[in-house]
C-alpha cells in the first residue's frame, strides 16, 4: 500500500464513490459550498457553505462483508455555525459563508474546528453522547421544574444507554479583531495559539483567550490611498512553530519569524518570480494574484495558486519556483473577457497529497486538475453527474486548443465559466479526494484493485 | 516603459473571430482597446461601491490596473484625447464577440443579451474625430474652471487630468474605508436591482455619453441632479450619480 501509494499517476485510477447534495437544476444560493476540509486522520471531512452551515462527513468503519465499499463518508454532524449580522457603524452587511474550516488535532474524545466568516473565527466542539442521566431530582422526566416541597427522598441519578448525538457547542468565539475580510485561518503546531488573516492584517490568538490578539502583520498604509497590495492567504509551517508565510495580490509570499520581532512587518524571506516581459499586459498583476497558498506536508515546499498556474517553491529559493504548472493556459487570451464577467477574480485553492507528490486544483467547467511531480504527468478530471456511476472509472478530459476537436474533446468556447471547482481536498494518508462543485461534494477514491 | 506594438495584448485571441464576422478586416486599434478596458474599470470600481461590502482585493486590483492605462496613457500623449481613433463599425463587433465566450450556458440558453462595451465605445467614437483633439483642448480650457468635481470620463488639462483622476481614486478608497451611512442609505433608498447589472449600467452611460463632450460637463457642473436621491432609478444620469459617489456629496 505505501510503496505504491501516490507515486505513479498511471497506476492510479480515480473512480466515483460519492456525491452528496441536490441535483435541483436552481441552486439555493445559500447551499454553495465554500469550504472543504480533512480532519488529520482522514476519518472527518467538514464542508461549509454560503449559509453558514457546516456539515460533517464521518468515514465509516470498513467492513470485510462489503470490501468494496472502502469507507464511505456519512453525515455525522450539521449545525449553523454562522449567522448573517449587520455592522451598524458602516451600514454594511456581514455575510455568514463560512470562509474557512481548519481541524484540530484530536486530543480526547472530541473532535474541534475553528470555522470562520469574513469577521469572526469560532472554536466548535463536536462531541458524542451515547448516555443521559436519568432520575434527577429537582425535575421530573420531561424536564419540568418540581416543587422542592413535594420530594419526600432523594435519589443518585444513572446514567443510561441513549441513541448517539452527536452535538457541536461553540466553545469559543473569537470576535471584532478584524476591520477588513478574513481570508485565511491556520492553526498552529503548538497547538495552542493560531492566526486570522484579513487583507491587510494577520493576528495571532491564542485558543483559550478570545477578548485578546496578537497583531503579527499589518500592511495597511497610513494612507489608504496608496494602497496597491493586498493579503490574500496565510498559512502556519507544519512544523516550525516560529514560522508563518502569506501571499499577497501582486504574486509575492513572504515568510516571518515571529522570534525576530513582534511585528512581522519585515519577512525573513521574500519569494518572488521576476516577470516575463514578453507575456506582459494590463491583465499581468491581476493574474499574478496569489488566491491560496500551502506549504508541503514536509515543511521544505510551498505551493502557491495564481490565475492561471500552480507553483511549487522551495523553501531555500527565493527568485523563481523549482516548478510551474499550467492549469488552463488556454485562458490566457480570454483574459479580457474573463476581466469583463469577473472570473478573473476567482480564488482557486491547491492541495498536496499525503505524500507531497501530486498536487490538485480546480479549473471552469467543474474540471479539476492534477500535476504528479516526480512523472510530470497530468490529468483532467471532471466531477459531473453523468460520471457519477458507483465505481465509475473517471475518464480524463481534454480541453481542444483551436484546431480540429477531437470527438471527446470540449472546446475553449464551450466551457461553462459559470461552474467553477475552487474546493478541493485530498485525504492525509489516502487516495480519497473531496471536490466542491457548487453546491455538490464529490468523493473519488482510487480504483480498488 | 513599454513601447507599443511589442506588447501582446489578450485582444490578439479576437483574431480568431474574424472568420466569422462578414467583411471585417481591421484589427481593432490598440487605443480604442485601451480605452473601452478603462471605461471598464472605471465601471467595476463603481459597482463595488454600490455592493453590501466591496471586495478589497478585486477592488484594489482594479484600482492598480486603471493606474496602469493611465499611466500609459499619460506617456504616450493620449491622455488628454481620450476620444480618438475611430477605426470603425467593425472593431466594436470585435469587442463584442469575445463577450459570448463567457456567458454560462444558461444565460445563452435565455439569450440575454449582455451589449457589453461596445454601444459604450460607440458614443465615443461617434463623437469624436480623429483631427478634433485641437478642438476639444480649446473647448476644454474654456470649460476647466467648471470642471471641479473629478470626473475621470471627460478630461481637460492634463496636469488637472492627473491631479483629478488621481484624486478619484482617492476617494474610492476612503470611501471604502469610511462608508458613512448617508451615501449608502442614498445608494439603496429607492435602487432597481437591475441597477447593479453591468447591462443597466453600460446602458446608462451609453445614454449620458450621447450628449457630447460639452453637454456632459453642463450636467456634471449642475448641482440639482447631483444632490437628487429620492430617484435612482436607472433612466437616472448615471455619470452624475459616479461623480456623486466620488466626491461623497
Amino acid at each position: 500500500f505505501l510503496a505504491g501509494f501516490g507515486n505513479l499517476m498511471q497506476d492510479v485510477l480515480w473512480c466515483f464513490s460519492q456525491v452528496k447534495g441536490t441535483i435541483d437544476i436552481g441552486v439555493t444560493e445559500a447551499d454553495i459550498i465554500s469550504t472543504v476540509e480533512f480532519n488529520h486522520t482522514g476519518e472527518l471531512l467538514a464542508t461549509g457553505d454560503k449559509g453558514g452551515r457546516v456539515v460533517i462527513f464521518q468515514r465509516e468503519q470498513e467492513s470485510k462483508n462489503q470490501p468494496h465499499r472502502r469507507g464511505e463518508y456519512n453525515v455525522y454532524s450539521t449545525f449553523q455555525s454562522h449567522e448573517p449580522e449587520f455592522d451598524y457603524l458602516k451600514s454594511l452587511e456581514i455575510e455568514e459563508k463560512i470562509n474557512k474550516i481548519r481541524w484540530l488535532p484530536q486530543q480526547n474524545a472530541a473532535y474541534f474546528l475553528l470555522s470562520t466568516n469574513d469577521k469572526t473565527v469560532k472554536l466548535w466542539k463536536v462531541s458524542e453522547r451515547d448516555k443521559r442521566p436519568e432520575g434527577y431530582n429537582l425535575k421530573d422526566e420531561d424536564g419540568r421544574l418540581r416543587d422542592p416541597s413535594m420530594i419526600t427522598m432523594l435519589r443518585v441519578p444513572v446514567l443510561r444507554p441513549m441513541d448517539l448525538m452527536v452535538e457541536a457547542t461553540p466553545r469559543r468565539v473569537f470576535a471584532n479583531a478584524h476591520t477588513y475580510h478574513i481570508n485565511s485561518i491556520s492553526v498552529n503546531s503548538d497547538y495552542e495559539t493560531y492566526m486570522s488573516a484579513d487583507d491587510l492584517r494577520i493576528n495571532l490568538w491564542n485558543f483559550e483567550i478570545t477578548n485578546q490578539s496578537f497583531n503579527i502583520v499589518d500592511i495597511k498604509p497610513a494612507n489608504m490611498e496608496e494602497l496597491t497590495e493586498v493579503i490574500t492567504a496565510a498559512e502556519f509551517h507544519p512544523h516550525h512553530c516560529n514560522t508563518f508565510v502569506y501571499s499577497s495580490s501582486k504574486g509575492t509570499i513572504r515568510l516571518c519569524d515571529m522570534r525576530t520581532s513582534a511585528l512581522c512587518d519585515r519577512h525573513a524571506k521574500f519569494f518572488e518570480e521576476p516577470e516575463d516581459p514578453s507575456n506582459r499586459s494590463f491583465f499581468s498583476e491581476i493574474i499574478s494574484s496569489i488566491s491560496d497558498v500551502k506549504f508541503s506536508h514536509s515543511g521544505r515546499y510551498i505551493m502557491t495558486r495564481d490565475y492561471l498556474t500552480v507553483k511549487v517553491w522551495d523553501l531555500n529559493m527565493e527568485n523563481r519556483p523549482i516548478e510551474t504548472y499550467q492549469v488552463h493556459d488556454y485562458l490566457r487570451s480570454k483574459l479580457c473577457s474573463l476581466y469583463e464577467n469577473d472570473c478573473i477574480f476567482d480564488k482557486f485553492e491547491c492541495v498536496w497529497n499525503g505524500s507531497d507528490s501530486v498536487i490538485m486544483t480546480g479549473s471552469y467547467n467543474n474540471f479539476f486538475r492534477m500535476f504528479d511531480r516526480n512523472t510530470k504527468r497530468d490529468v483532467t478530471l471532471e466531477a459531473s453527474r453523468e460520471n457519477s456511476k458507483p465505481r465509475a472509472i473517471l475518464k480524463p478530459r481534454k480541453v481542444c486548443v483551436g484546431g480540429k476537436r477531437r470527438k471527446d474533446e470540449i472546446s475553449v468556447d464551450s466551457l461553462d465559466f459559470s461552474k467553477k471547482i475552487l474546493h478541493t481536498a485530498w485525504h492525509p494518508s489516502e487516495n480519497i479526494i473531496a471536490v466542491a462543485a457548487t453546491n455538490n461534494l464529490y468523493i473519488f477514491q482510487d480504483k480498488v484493485n | 516603459m513599454f513601447v507599443r506594438g511589442l506588447k501582446r495584448k489578450c485582444f490578439d485571441g479576437e483574431e480568431d473571430f474574424e472568420g466569422t464576422l462578414a467583411g471585417i478586416k481591421a484589427i481593432p486599434s490598440y487605443n480604442l482597446q485601451r480605452q473601452s478596458l478603462l471605461d471598464m474599470s472605471l465601471v467595476k470600481l463603481q459597482l463595488c461601491h454600490m455592493l453590501v461590502e466591496p471586495n478589497l482585493c478585486r477592488s484594489v486590483l482594479i484600482a492598480n490596473t486603471v493606474r496602469q492605462i493611465q499611466e500609459e496613457m499619460t506617456q504616450d500623449g493620449t491622455w488628454q484625447m481620450i476620444n480618438t481613433q475611430s477605426t470603425g463599425q467593425a472593431s466594436l463587433d470585435r469587442l463584442v464577440s469575445t463577450d459570448i465566450l463567457c456567458r454560462s450556458s444558461r444565460e445563452q440558453a435565455e439569450g440575454k443579451h449582455v451589449p457589453g462595451y461596445s454601444t459604450f465605445s460607440k458614443d465615443f467614437e461617434c463623437d469624436q474625430a480623429q483631427d478634433s483633439s485641437e478642438t476639444m483642448s480649446t473647448a476644454s480650457s474654456v470649460q476647466a474652471p467648471r470642471n471641479l468635481q473629478s470626473n475621470v470620463w471627460e478630461m481637460e488639462n492634463p496636469q488637472e487630468n492627473k491631479g483629478n483622476f488621481q484624486k478619484s481614486l482617492d476617494q474610492i478608497f476612503e470611501t471604502l474605508e469610511n462608508k458613512s451611512p448617508n451615501s449608502v442609505e442614498d445608494l439603496f433608498s429607492e435602487v432597481d436591482n437591475s441597477y447593479y447589472d453591468l447591462d443597466t449600467m453600460l446602458t446608462g452611460m451609453m445614454s449620458n455619453t450621447k450628449m457630447g463632450h460639452c453637454d456632459g460637463l453642463e450636467t456634471f457642473s449642475s448641482p440639482t441632479t447631483t444632490t437628487s436621491n429620492s430617484n435612482c432609478k436607472s433612466d437616472l444620469n448615471e455619470l452624475d450619480h459616479i461623480v456623486e459617489i466620488l466626491v461623497e456629496s
